[in-house]
């Protein structure tokens, strides 16, 4: 019981301070994971693959997933509505006064400073899942510091994924398909 | 749309129709709007193209998941404030069913070596998919050198002392708002002197 309050309250947070939509649910997350020990790093990473690979949008999939390993199908419940509940307060509020709102210079000025800020956290969220995916873990020197095959695979769908005009425009989907099947053959 | 024309639109339409939204949204927020140019604006009605630009923007820069705010915005303008939550009830469902039922069968078999290898390669791809969204993300928000400064500082704060998002957040709304003063009234003070 506790545990689903507390994660009602943490999606909650996020679903009110994260900005942006997609992955901008990814740091507040990375957070959880950090001050609770639900779930490890490495586990947030499968989650987003697994998210973005299913119907439903992003932020929605990770919620229900990371609800769902802590605390099963209530988890997976209580997690989504928190995640939504911010949502829909302030959504209902802004409905009613639409045109005040998104002609306020206040507004319009803390939105123009959130969006960066929101970017610049999803960096620092990348960074640790690159961490536990490109690093090797027990590593002594410079030499070993990164999993060359990790590296090689980054590089190479990286390339796919911006300069080759044919493949430019796939669907996350293939990519994380693709993936799978050479994690499996190589690592 | 004259609303005294409009037939009322039942709650369980509203919910069955942002259900089917959310099961044909397969990605991020952007990825729902030509399903809902089809499904809100050509078959139902309930919103023109314009309403749903202005929604989505909306949506966009206010907090939380962008297709869960459109959801809600289109909701409360067809059924008040109870549609604006069964239609928001609605898009999540289908991730409800379908997560649950596939996060259930991954754990099973979450010690084989195959599914190990499998998402070893699967999360090199998402540092990638990651670096990509933030690439794309920061054409549209990083505009000017205030802006650029802002990204960097956050970035830099975020990475190194590992600070709680919601303060940065929170930090952030605290200085537009004081940065939007300052300038409102030294235009003021202009003004008067003119």
């Amino acid at each position: 019981m506790i545990t689903l309050l507390r994660l009602f309250w943490e999606f909650f947070k996020t679903g009110l301070f994260a900005v942006g939509g997609g992955l901008a649910t990814l740091p507040f997350l990375s957070d959880i994971a950090d001050k609770t020990g639900w779930f490890t790093h490495a586990q947030l990473a499968d989650m987003v693959a697994v998210a973005e690979s299913t119907p439903g949008p992003i932020g929605v999939n990770t919620a229900t997933y990371v609800g769902f390993t802590t605390a099963g199908c209530p988890g997976a419940l209580i997690a989504t509505l928190g995640l939504v509940t911010p949502s829909i307060i302030i959504i209902l509020i802004i409905a009613s006064l639409l045109k005040a709102f998104s002609d306020n210079r206040y507004v319009q000025t803390i939105f123009r400073l959130l969006r960066p800020v929101s970017v610049g956290l999803i960096t620092a969220a990348g960074l640790s899942v690159a961490r536990t995916s490109l690093v090797n873990a027990g590593h002594t020197g410079l030499i070993d510091f990164l999993d060359v095959k990790a590296v090689l695979l980054f590089v190479l769908l990286w390339i796919f994924m911006q300069y080759v005009p044919k493949t430019k425009a796939w669907h996350p989907i293939i990519f994380i398909g693709i993936s799978a099947v050479l994690g499996i053959m190589f690592f | 749309m004259n609303s005294e024309t409009q037939k009322k639109v039942s709650l369980l339409t509203l919910f069955l129709t942002f259900a089917k939204v959310g099961v044909m949204t397969f990605g991020g927020g952007y990825a729902m709007l030509p399903i809902l140019q089809r499904e809100i604006v050509e078959n139902h009605h309930w919103a023109s193209d314009e309403d749903l630009a202005n929604y989505f923007a909306i949506g966009q820069c206010t907090p939380g998941v962008i297709a869960v705010n459109t959801a809600t915005f289109i909701g409360h303008k067809t059924r008040g404030i109870a549609g604006g939550i069964v239609a928001t009830l609605g898009v999540v469902f289908p991730s409800l069913v379908i997560i649950s039922c596939l996060a259930g069968i991954i754990a099973r078999f979450s010690d084989n070596l195959y599914v190990q290898k499998a998402f070893t390669g699967i999360r090199i791809c998402v540092c990638a998919l990651i670096l990509k969204a933030i690439l794309k993300l920061l054409k549209s928000a990083v505009k000017d050198k205030l802006t650029l400064a802002v990204f960097l500082i956050a970035a830099a704060l975020a990475i190194l002392l590992d600070l709680s998002p919601v303060i940065l957040i929170v930090t952030t709304i605290v200085f537009a708002a004081a940065l939007e003063f300052s300038a409102s009234r030294r235009s003021r003070g202009k003004e008067g002197r003119a």
